[in-house]
Protein backbone atom coordinates (compact mmCIF):
# COMPACT_ATOMS: atom_id res chain seq x y z
CA UNK A 1 0.00 0.00 0.00
CA UNK A 2 1.21 3.57 -1.05
CA UNK A 3 1.42 5.78 1.76
CA UNK A 4 -0.04 8.87 -0.79
CA UNK A 5 -2.51 8.12 -3.84
CA UNK A 6 -4.27 10.47 -6.09
CA UNK A 7 -6.68 8.71 -8.08
CA UNK A 8 -7.53 10.15 -12.06
CA UNK A 9 -7.84 13.59 -10.17
CA UNK A 10 -9.90 16.49 -12.55
CA UNK A 11 -10.54 19.30 -11.43
CA UNK A 12 -12.20 22.26 -13.43
CA UNK A 13 -13.15 26.47 -12.09
CA UNK A 14 -16.16 26.74 -14.21
CA UNK A 15 -15.99 25.47 -17.79
CA UNK A 16 -12.23 25.48 -17.51
CA UNK A 17 -10.01 22.25 -16.82
CA UNK A 18 -7.76 22.88 -14.71
CA UNK A 19 -5.77 18.96 -14.78
CA UNK A 20 -6.61 16.36 -15.83
CA UNK A 21 -6.51 12.40 -14.64
CA UNK A 22 -3.57 13.19 -12.12
CA UNK A 23 -2.45 9.69 -10.42
CA UNK A 24 0.33 9.60 -8.68
CA UNK A 25 1.67 7.72 -5.35
CA UNK A 26 3.99 8.01 -3.04
CA UNK A 27 5.44 5.71 -0.58
CA UNK A 28 6.63 6.05 2.74
CA UNK A 29 9.37 8.29 3.44
CA UNK A 30 10.00 8.97 0.02
CA UNK A 31 10.89 12.75 -1.26
CA UNK A 32 8.67 12.76 -4.78
CA UNK A 33 9.59 16.24 -7.14
CA UNK A 34 6.53 17.57 -9.14
CA UNK A 35 8.48 19.87 -12.06
CA UNK A 36 6.52 21.53 -14.64
CA UNK A 37 5.89 24.74 -16.58
CA UNK A 38 3.82 27.41 -15.19
CA UNK A 39 0.21 27.02 -15.70
CA UNK A 40 0.43 23.34 -15.51
CA UNK A 41 -2.18 23.05 -12.60
CA UNK A 42 0.44 22.09 -9.73
CA UNK A 43 -0.57 24.24 -7.27
CA UNK A 44 -3.75 23.08 -7.88
CA UNK A 45 -3.10 19.69 -7.58
CA UNK A 46 -1.70 20.36 -4.36
CA UNK A 47 -4.79 22.28 -3.45
CA UNK A 48 -6.85 19.10 -4.10
CA UNK A 49 -4.44 16.60 -2.49
CA UNK A 50 -4.34 18.95 0.63
CA UNK A 51 -8.47 19.22 1.09
CA UNK A 52 -8.57 23.26 0.42
CA UNK A 53 -10.34 22.01 -3.15
CA UNK A 54 -12.83 19.45 -3.69
CA UNK A 55 -11.69 17.85 -7.10
CA UNK A 56 -15.11 17.29 -9.74
CA UNK A 57 -13.68 13.67 -9.85
CA UNK A 58 -10.95 11.24 -8.75
CA UNK A 59 -9.82 10.24 -4.92
CA UNK A 60 -7.15 11.35 -2.83
CA UNK A 61 -6.02 8.07 -0.46
CA UNK A 62 -3.99 8.66 2.58
CA UNK A 63 -2.79 5.72 4.23
CA UNK A 64 -5.28 3.47 2.32
CA UNK A 65 -8.18 5.91 3.44
CA UNK A 66 -10.42 8.20 1.17
CA UNK A 67 -9.37 11.68 2.73
CA UNK A 68 -10.68 13.69 -0.50
CA UNK A 69 -12.08 16.95 0.22
CA UNK A 70 -10.99 16.97 3.68
CA UNK A 71 -8.51 19.06 5.41
CA UNK A 72 -6.62 18.48 8.17
CA UNK A 73 -4.52 15.60 7.11
CA UNK A 74 -1.37 16.49 5.38
CA UNK A 75 0.68 19.19 5.86
CA UNK A 76 1.28 22.40 3.51
CA UNK A 77 3.90 24.78 2.98
CA UNK A 78 3.03 27.25 0.44
CA UNK A 79 5.04 29.30 -2.04
CA UNK A 80 5.84 32.03 0.54
CA UNK A 81 7.11 31.15 3.88
CA UNK A 82 3.49 32.93 5.14
CA UNK A 83 5.13 33.53 8.76
CA UNK A 84 2.57 35.69 10.79
CA UNK A 85 4.73 38.84 10.90
CA UNK A 86 3.04 39.76 14.33
CA UNK A 87 3.82 36.09 15.92
CA UNK A 88 7.28 35.05 16.94
CA UNK A 89 9.39 32.21 15.58
CA UNK A 90 8.10 29.74 18.64
CA UNK A 91 4.26 30.80 18.01
CA UNK A 92 4.36 30.75 14.47
CA UNK A 93 5.90 27.28 14.09
CA UNK A 94 3.50 26.17 17.36
CA UNK A 95 0.68 27.12 15.34
CA UNK A 96 -0.06 23.85 13.63
CA UNK A 97 -0.08 22.66 17.56
CA UNK A 98 -2.19 25.33 18.44
CA UNK A 99 -4.92 24.58 15.94
CA UNK A 100 -5.12 21.19 17.22
CA UNK A 101 -6.09 22.42 20.40
CA UNK A 102 -2.52 21.88 22.19
CA UNK A 103 -2.14 24.83 25.37
CA UNK A 104 -0.01 27.41 24.47
CA UNK A 105 2.83 26.57 26.77
CA UNK A 106 2.98 23.06 25.61
CA UNK A 107 2.57 24.11 21.95
CA UNK A 108 5.72 26.31 22.81
CA UNK A 109 7.94 23.78 24.59
CA UNK A 110 6.55 21.00 21.43
CA UNK A 111 8.16 23.05 19.15
CA UNK A 112 11.07 23.91 21.32
CA UNK A 113 12.60 20.25 20.97
CA UNK A 114 13.15 20.65 17.66
CA UNK A 115 14.25 24.20 17.06
CA UNK A 116 18.24 23.12 17.20
CA UNK A 117 17.45 20.17 14.60
CA UNK A 118 16.28 22.72 12.29
CA UNK A 119 19.02 25.49 12.71
CA UNK A 120 16.91 27.84 14.42
CA UNK A 121 18.28 28.22 18.24
CA UNK A 122 18.23 31.36 19.83
CA UNK A 123 15.51 32.76 17.47
CA UNK A 124 12.52 31.52 19.78
CA UNK A 125 11.16 35.14 20.57
CA UNK A 126 12.37 37.12 17.28
CA UNK A 127 9.88 37.93 14.87
CA UNK A 128 9.78 36.77 11.08
CA UNK A 129 11.26 40.20 9.74
CA UNK A 130 13.87 40.01 12.08
CA UNK A 131 15.41 36.59 10.27
CA UNK A 132 17.18 36.07 7.00
CA UNK A 133 15.17 34.54 4.21
CA UNK A 134 16.53 31.10 4.71
CA UNK A 135 16.39 30.93 8.35
CA UNK A 136 12.88 31.96 7.58
CA UNK A 137 12.18 28.84 5.03
CA UNK A 138 13.66 26.50 7.96
CA UNK A 139 10.82 27.95 10.25
CA UNK A 140 7.95 27.37 7.64
CA UNK A 141 9.50 24.09 7.05
CA UNK A 142 9.74 23.40 11.09
CA UNK A 143 5.80 24.61 11.32
CA UNK A 144 4.99 22.28 8.29
CA UNK A 145 6.75 19.35 9.97
CA UNK A 146 5.05 20.20 13.25
CA UNK A 147 1.63 20.27 11.73
CA UNK A 148 2.71 16.50 10.51
CA UNK A 149 5.47 14.66 10.67
CA UNK A 150 3.94 12.08 8.63
CA UNK A 151 3.25 13.70 4.82
CA UNK A 152 4.04 17.08 3.80
CA UNK A 153 3.47 18.77 0.24
CA UNK A 154 5.87 21.85 -0.19
CA UNK A 155 4.64 24.03 -3.18
CA UNK A 156 8.43 25.73 -4.28
CA UNK A 157 9.70 26.09 -1.07
CA UNK A 158 12.61 27.55 -1.56
CA UNK A 159 12.51 29.68 -5.07
CA UNK A 160 11.88 33.19 -3.04
CA UNK A 161 15.85 32.56 -1.81
CA UNK A 162 18.74 33.67 -3.66
CA UNK A 163 21.35 31.49 -5.43
CA UNK A 164 23.63 30.84 -2.69
CA UNK A 165 21.13 30.58 -0.15
CA UNK A 166 19.13 28.11 -1.72
CA UNK A 167 22.79 25.99 -2.73
CA UNK A 168 23.24 26.13 0.90
CA UNK A 169 19.60 25.10 2.38
CA UNK A 170 19.13 22.07 -0.54
CA UNK A 171 22.33 20.77 1.23
CA UNK A 172 20.55 21.46 4.88
CA UNK A 173 17.35 20.29 3.68
CA UNK A 174 18.85 16.71 2.87
CA UNK A 175 20.49 16.48 5.52
CA UNK A 176 17.34 16.98 8.21
CA UNK A 177 15.07 14.58 5.43
CA UNK A 178 17.18 11.91 6.09
CA UNK A 179 16.53 12.84 10.05
CA UNK A 180 12.57 13.13 10.05
CA UNK A 181 12.31 10.94 6.89
CA UNK A 182 9.03 12.81 6.34
CA UNK A 183 7.62 11.86 3.08
CA UNK A 184 7.16 14.59 0.47
CA UNK A 185 5.78 15.88 -2.58
CA UNK A 186 7.71 19.28 -3.52
CA UNK A 187 6.67 21.53 -6.66
CA UNK A 188 9.82 23.00 -8.39
CA UNK A 189 10.48 24.86 -11.68
CA UNK A 190 14.00 23.94 -10.68
CA UNK A 191 15.15 21.31 -12.94
CA UNK A 192 18.52 21.13 -11.07
CA UNK A 193 16.55 21.34 -7.77
CA UNK A 194 14.36 18.89 -8.90
CA UNK A 195 16.69 16.15 -9.63
CA UNK A 196 19.39 16.55 -6.65
CA UNK A 197 16.59 16.36 -4.27
CA UNK A 198 13.97 13.86 -5.31
CA UNK A 199 13.71 10.43 -5.48
CA UNK A 200 11.17 10.37 -8.56
CA UNK A 201 10.09 13.30 -10.65
CA UNK A 202 6.88 13.73 -12.00
CA UNK A 203 6.80 16.21 -14.92
CA UNK A 204 3.46 17.68 -15.29
CA UNK A 205 2.44 19.79 -18.63
CA UNK A 206 -0.23 21.12 -20.79
CA UNK A 207 -3.42 22.46 -20.51
CA UNK A 208 -5.14 21.36 -18.63
CA UNK A 209 -2.30 19.67 -16.74
CA UNK A 210 -1.14 15.84 -17.16
CA UNK A 211 1.03 14.12 -15.65
CA UNK A 212 3.56 13.54 -18.62
CA UNK A 213 6.55 11.42 -17.69
CA UNK A 214 7.84 9.85 -14.08
CA UNK A 215 12.20 9.35 -13.69
CA UNK A 216 13.35 7.70 -11.00
CA UNK A 217 16.86 8.97 -9.76
CA UNK A 218 19.10 6.20 -9.40
CA UNK A 219 21.76 7.71 -6.97
CA UNK A 220 20.30 7.76 -3.14
CA UNK A 221 19.87 10.89 -1.07
CA UNK A 222 22.20 9.96 1.27
CA UNK A 223 25.35 9.53 -1.76
CA UNK A 224 24.80 12.94 -3.26
CA UNK A 225 27.72 14.76 -2.20
CA UNK A 226 28.64 16.55 -5.17
CA UNK A 227 26.05 15.01 -7.20
CA UNK A 228 25.22 18.39 -9.56
CA UNK A 229 28.95 17.73 -10.80
CA UNK A 230 28.41 14.26 -11.98
CA UNK A 231 27.72 13.00 -15.50
CA UNK A 232 25.07 11.21 -14.06
CA UNK A 233 23.37 14.39 -12.80
CA UNK A 234 23.62 16.17 -16.61
CA UNK A 235 22.11 13.43 -18.20
CA UNK A 236 19.03 13.60 -15.75
CA UNK A 237 18.82 16.98 -16.61
CA UNK A 238 18.85 16.09 -20.34
CA UNK A 239 16.39 13.87 -20.24
CA UNK A 240 13.93 16.57 -18.58
CA UNK A 241 14.85 19.41 -20.42
CA UNK A 242 14.23 17.27 -23.59
CA UNK A 243 10.95 16.07 -22.32
CA UNK A 244 9.86 19.64 -21.74
CA UNK A 245 10.17 20.81 -24.67
CA UNK A 246 8.62 17.76 -26.75
CA UNK A 247 6.16 18.79 -24.76
CA UNK A 248 5.81 22.44 -25.48
CA UNK A 249 6.08 22.01 -28.93
CA UNK A 250 3.22 19.02 -29.32
CA UNK A 251 1.08 21.51 -27.04
CA UNK A 252 1.86 24.52 -29.36
CA UNK A 253 1.07 22.35 -32.42
CA UNK A 254 -2.14 21.36 -31.52
CA UNK A 255 -2.99 24.93 -29.72
CA UNK A 256 -3.25 25.80 -33.21
CA UNK A 257 -5.70 23.28 -34.70
CA UNK B 1 31.63 55.60 9.80
CA UNK B 2 31.09 54.60 13.76
CA UNK B 3 28.30 53.12 15.33
CA UNK B 4 28.68 56.40 18.06
CA UNK B 5 28.66 58.89 15.23
CA UNK B 6 25.70 56.85 13.45
CA UNK B 7 24.18 57.24 16.50
CA UNK B 8 24.23 60.77 16.89
CA UNK B 9 23.46 61.21 13.39
CA UNK B 10 20.39 59.68 14.17
CA UNK B 11 19.66 61.57 17.37
CA UNK B 12 20.55 64.83 15.70
CA UNK B 13 17.68 63.52 13.04
CA UNK B 14 14.96 63.07 15.90
CA UNK B 15 16.17 66.93 17.36
CA UNK B 16 15.73 68.57 13.84
CA UNK B 17 12.63 66.49 13.85
CA UNK B 18 11.24 68.22 17.19
CA UNK B 19 13.02 71.46 16.72
CA UNK B 20 11.40 72.61 13.62
CA UNK B 21 7.68 72.59 14.43
CA UNK B 22 8.62 74.40 17.47
CA UNK B 23 10.14 77.11 16.01
CA UNK B 24 7.25 77.51 13.85
CA UNK B 25 4.82 77.43 16.96
CA UNK B 26 6.98 79.55 19.02
CA UNK B 27 6.58 82.48 16.26
CA UNK B 28 3.05 81.94 15.44
CA UNK B 29 2.73 82.63 19.09
CA UNK B 30 4.95 85.82 18.81
CA UNK B 31 3.06 86.90 15.70
CA UNK B 32 -0.11 86.48 17.20
CA UNK B 33 1.12 88.55 20.89
CA UNK B 34 2.26 91.38 18.19
CA UNK B 35 -0.87 91.57 17.17
CA UNK B 36 -3.00 91.85 20.40
CA UNK B 37 -0.27 94.20 21.65
CA UNK B 38 0.31 96.67 19.03
CA UNK B 39 -3.75 96.36 18.62
CA UNK B 40 -3.57 95.43 15.08
CA UNK B 41 -6.29 93.31 16.15
CA UNK B 42 -8.65 95.22 18.72
CA UNK B 43 -8.24 92.99 22.06
CA UNK B 44 -11.53 92.20 22.98
CA UNK B 45 -11.81 90.43 19.58
CA UNK B 46 -8.17 88.83 19.71
CA UNK B 47 -7.09 88.29 23.13
CA UNK B 48 -3.22 87.97 23.43
CA UNK B 49 -1.41 84.60 24.46
CA UNK B 50 -0.62 86.18 28.11
CA UNK B 51 -4.35 86.70 28.76
CA UNK B 52 -5.50 83.53 26.92
CA UNK B 53 -3.09 81.70 29.89
CA UNK B 54 -4.52 83.92 32.58
CA UNK B 55 -7.92 83.41 31.58
CA UNK B 56 -6.99 79.57 31.76
CA UNK B 57 -5.09 80.15 35.40
CA UNK B 58 -7.94 81.98 36.55
CA UNK B 59 -10.84 79.64 35.62
CA UNK B 60 -8.51 76.46 36.13
CA UNK B 61 -11.02 74.78 38.58
CA UNK B 62 -14.13 75.61 36.73
CA UNK B 63 -12.65 74.16 33.63
CA UNK B 64 -11.60 71.22 35.61
CA UNK B 65 -15.43 70.69 36.78
CA UNK B 66 -16.65 70.81 32.99
CA UNK B 67 -13.76 69.27 31.88
CA UNK B 68 -14.96 65.87 34.11
CA UNK B 69 -18.41 65.86 32.44
CA UNK B 70 -16.71 66.16 28.64
CA UNK B 71 -14.32 63.39 29.17
CA UNK B 72 -17.21 61.31 31.18
CA UNK B 73 -19.46 61.67 27.75
CA UNK B 74 -16.04 61.12 25.21
CA UNK B 75 -14.73 57.69 27.55
CA UNK B 76 -18.39 56.56 27.16
CA UNK B 77 -19.49 57.11 23.64
CA UNK B 78 -16.38 56.12 22.38
CA UNK B 79 -16.46 52.96 24.16
CA UNK B 80 -19.79 51.94 23.08
CA UNK B 81 -18.93 53.33 19.22
CA UNK B 82 -15.47 51.08 19.16
CA UNK B 83 -17.74 48.25 20.73
CA UNK B 84 -20.41 48.18 18.44
CA UNK B 85 -17.95 49.26 15.25
CA UNK B 86 -16.12 46.29 16.15
CA UNK B 87 -18.79 44.26 16.12
CA UNK B 88 -20.28 45.48 13.12
CA UNK B 89 -17.37 45.01 11.39
CA UNK B 90 -16.96 41.12 13.02
CA UNK B 91 -20.35 40.88 11.69
CA UNK B 92 -20.40 41.97 7.87
CA UNK B 93 -16.88 39.82 7.44
CA UNK B 94 -18.50 36.74 8.86
CA UNK B 95 -22.15 37.13 7.16
CA UNK B 96 -22.37 38.49 3.63
CA UNK B 97 -25.85 39.44 3.71
CA UNK B 98 -25.27 41.53 7.35
CA UNK B 99 -22.39 43.33 4.92
CA UNK B 100 -24.73 43.89 2.12
CA UNK B 101 -27.32 45.14 4.33
CA UNK B 102 -25.87 46.99 6.68
CA UNK B 103 -22.63 48.73 4.90
CA UNK B 104 -24.73 51.41 2.95
CA UNK B 105 -26.57 52.50 5.95
CA UNK B 106 -23.33 52.56 7.73
CA UNK B 107 -21.89 55.06 4.77
CA UNK B 108 -25.48 57.11 4.80
CA UNK B 109 -25.40 57.61 8.84
CA UNK B 110 -22.07 59.45 7.79
CA UNK B 111 -23.95 61.94 4.95
CA UNK B 112 -25.52 62.92 7.62
CA UNK B 113 -24.09 66.52 9.24
CA UNK B 114 -23.41 65.85 12.79
CA UNK B 115 -24.32 69.61 13.44
CA UNK B 116 -27.77 69.07 11.90
CA UNK B 117 -28.20 66.08 13.97
CA UNK B 118 -27.46 66.86 17.52
CA UNK B 119 -30.10 69.58 18.16
CA UNK B 120 -32.62 66.27 17.01
CA UNK B 121 -30.94 64.48 19.82
CA UNK B 122 -31.30 67.11 22.11
CA UNK B 123 -35.12 66.71 21.35
CA UNK B 124 -35.40 63.39 21.58
CA UNK B 125 -33.42 62.91 24.76
CA UNK B 126 -33.09 65.75 26.08
CA UNK B 127 -30.54 68.03 27.95
CA UNK B 128 -28.73 65.37 29.90
CA UNK B 129 -26.04 63.04 29.42
CA UNK B 130 -27.81 60.54 26.73
CA UNK B 131 -27.92 62.82 23.71
CA UNK B 132 -24.30 63.57 23.75
CA UNK B 133 -23.44 59.96 23.92
CA UNK B 134 -25.46 58.82 21.17
CA UNK B 135 -23.99 61.63 18.93
CA UNK B 136 -20.43 60.12 20.16
CA UNK B 137 -21.55 56.74 19.19
CA UNK B 138 -22.58 57.85 15.41
CA UNK B 139 -19.22 59.85 15.11
CA UNK B 140 -16.96 57.55 16.39
CA UNK B 141 -18.46 54.10 14.89
CA UNK B 142 -17.67 55.26 11.24
CA UNK B 143 -13.81 54.89 11.23
CA UNK B 144 -13.90 51.78 13.49
CA UNK B 145 -15.67 49.79 11.64
CA UNK B 146 -14.58 51.10 7.46
CA UNK B 147 -11.26 50.39 9.24
CA UNK B 148 -11.33 46.94 10.94
CA UNK B 149 -13.67 45.54 8.22
CA UNK B 150 -11.12 46.53 5.69
CA UNK B 151 -8.55 44.79 7.93
CA UNK B 152 -10.52 41.97 7.99
CA UNK B 153 -10.88 41.66 4.67
CA UNK B 154 -7.31 42.61 3.74
CA UNK B 155 -5.98 39.75 5.22
CA UNK B 156 -3.91 36.96 3.31
CA UNK B 157 -5.63 34.82 1.59
CA UNK B 158 -2.71 31.78 1.59
CA UNK B 159 -2.45 32.55 4.78
CA UNK B 160 -6.12 31.63 5.18
CA UNK B 161 -5.38 28.42 2.89
CA UNK B 162 -2.67 27.54 4.72
CA UNK B 163 -4.91 27.70 7.74
CA UNK B 164 -7.92 25.78 6.45
CA UNK B 165 -5.23 23.34 5.15
CA UNK B 166 -4.34 22.48 8.65
CA UNK B 167 -8.31 22.23 9.65
CA UNK B 168 -8.50 25.70 11.56
CA UNK B 169 -12.10 26.94 12.38
CA UNK B 170 -13.40 30.34 11.15
CA UNK B 171 -12.87 31.12 14.85
CA UNK B 172 -9.18 30.09 14.82
CA UNK B 173 -8.79 32.09 11.13
CA UNK B 174 -10.33 35.06 12.65
CA UNK B 175 -8.43 34.71 16.14
CA UNK B 176 -4.76 33.93 14.62
CA UNK B 177 -4.75 35.88 11.12
CA UNK B 178 -7.86 38.45 10.67
CA UNK B 179 -7.65 40.33 14.12
CA UNK B 180 -3.89 40.75 14.03
CA UNK B 181 -4.18 42.12 10.49
CA UNK B 182 -7.08 44.58 11.19
CA UNK B 183 -4.62 46.07 14.09
CA UNK B 184 -3.26 48.50 12.39
CA UNK B 185 -5.98 49.72 10.73
CA UNK B 186 -8.19 49.33 13.89
CA UNK B 187 -5.57 52.34 15.60
CA UNK B 188 -5.83 54.26 12.63
CA UNK B 189 -9.58 54.59 13.03
CA UNK B 190 -9.08 55.05 16.60
CA UNK B 191 -6.82 57.73 16.35
CA UNK B 192 -9.16 59.42 14.91
CA UNK B 193 -12.07 58.44 16.38
CA UNK B 194 -11.16 59.76 20.13
CA UNK B 195 -10.20 63.19 18.16
CA UNK B 196 -13.41 63.54 16.91
CA UNK B 197 -15.25 62.18 19.83
CA UNK B 198 -13.91 65.03 21.86
CA UNK B 199 -15.61 68.20 18.85
CA UNK B 200 -18.57 65.64 18.89
CA UNK B 201 -19.58 66.11 23.13
CA UNK B 202 -18.58 69.38 22.78
CA UNK B 203 -20.56 70.08 20.13
CA UNK B 204 -23.71 68.29 21.79
CA UNK B 205 -22.99 70.15 25.17
CA UNK B 206 -22.66 73.89 22.97
CA UNK B 207 -26.40 73.00 21.42
CA UNK B 208 -28.38 71.57 25.03
CA UNK B 209 -27.09 70.82 28.60
CA UNK B 210 -25.90 71.62 32.24
CA UNK B 211 -22.55 71.30 32.33
CA UNK B 212 -19.48 70.26 30.21
CA UNK B 213 -16.78 72.33 28.23
CA UNK B 214 -19.41 72.97 25.39
CA UNK B 215 -21.86 74.57 27.91
CA UNK B 216 -18.84 76.53 29.13
CA UNK B 217 -18.20 77.76 25.79
CA UNK B 218 -21.54 78.97 25.17
CA UNK B 219 -21.60 81.27 28.83
CA UNK B 220 -18.30 82.87 27.85
CA UNK B 221 -19.44 83.96 24.44
CA UNK B 222 -22.64 85.40 25.81
CA UNK B 223 -20.59 87.22 28.10
CA UNK B 224 -17.85 88.09 25.36
CA UNK B 225 -14.86 86.86 27.45
CA UNK B 226 -12.84 85.61 24.16
CA UNK B 227 -9.98 85.29 26.74
CA UNK B 228 -11.63 82.57 28.23
CA UNK B 229 -12.93 81.50 25.04
CA UNK B 230 -9.76 81.04 23.70
CA UNK B 231 -8.53 79.27 26.79
CA UNK B 232 -11.09 76.44 26.58
CA UNK B 233 -10.34 75.94 22.94
CA UNK B 234 -6.74 75.07 23.39
CA UNK B 235 -7.92 72.90 26.29
CA UNK B 236 -10.15 70.94 23.42
CA UNK B 237 -7.19 70.77 21.48
CA UNK B 238 -5.01 69.55 23.80
CA UNK B 239 -6.97 66.71 25.43
CA UNK B 240 -7.52 65.60 21.54
CA UNK B 241 -3.86 65.36 21.25
CA UNK B 242 -3.13 63.80 24.72
CA UNK B 243 -6.41 61.07 23.39
CA UNK B 244 -4.51 60.72 20.72
CA UNK B 245 -0.89 59.99 22.32
CA UNK B 246 -2.60 57.87 23.95
CA UNK B 247 -4.19 55.96 21.28
CA UNK B 248 -0.16 55.97 19.61
CA UNK B 249 1.20 54.35 23.14
CA UNK B 250 -1.85 51.83 23.27
CA UNK B 251 -0.94 50.63 20.00
CA UNK B 252 2.84 50.04 20.59
CA UNK B 253 2.06 48.17 23.34
CA UNK B 254 -0.42 46.03 21.77
CA UNK B 255 1.84 45.66 18.50
CA UNK B 256 5.13 45.28 19.75
CA UNK B 257 6.12 43.50 16.48
CA UNK B 258 6.34 47.04 14.71
CA UNK B 259 8.99 47.85 17.27
CA UNK B 260 10.93 45.27 16.72
CA UNK B 261 10.74 45.80 13.07
CA UNK B 262 11.69 49.14 13.34
CA UNK B 263 14.40 48.38 15.92
CA UNK B 264 16.01 46.24 12.79
CA UNK B 265 15.62 48.33 9.98
CA UNK B 266 17.56 50.96 12.59
CA UNK B 267 20.07 47.78 12.97
CA UNK B 268 20.42 47.81 9.58
CA UNK B 269 21.00 51.22 8.14
CA UNK B 270 23.63 51.76 11.09
CA UNK B 271 25.42 49.00 9.93
CA UNK B 272 24.93 50.78 6.45
CA UNK B 273 26.31 54.07 7.16
CA UNK B 274 29.03 51.93 9.19
CA UNK B 275 30.40 50.11 6.03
Amino acid sequence: MHKLETKNITMKFGDETIIRDITISVDQGELIGLLGVSGSGKTTLFNCISGIYTPVSGRVILDGKDITGTTGHISYMLQKDLLLPYKTIEDNVALPLLIRGVPKQEAREQAAEHFEEFGLEGTQKKYPKQLSGGMRQRAALLRTYLFSDDVALLDEPFSALDTITRSRIHRWYLDVMEKINLTTVFITHDINEAVLLSDRIYIMSGKPGEIRSEIKIGTPRGKRQNFDLTDEFMEYKRQIVALLDEREIRDEDTSHI
Amino acid sequence: MTRKSASTTSKKSVMTNRVYPLISILAILALWECLSVFEVVPGYMLPSPAQTVEAFIGDFWLLMSHLKVTLLETLLGTVMGVVIGYGSAMLMDRWEPAYKAVYPIVVLTQTIPAVAIAPLLVLWFGYKMMPKIILIILITFFPIVIGTLDGFRSADKDAINLMRSMGASRWQIFKHIKFFNALPNFFSGLRITVAYAVVGAVLAEWLGGFAGLGVYMTRVKKSFAYDKMFAVIFLISGISLILIWLVNVLQKKCMPWENAETITRKRDENRWIKN
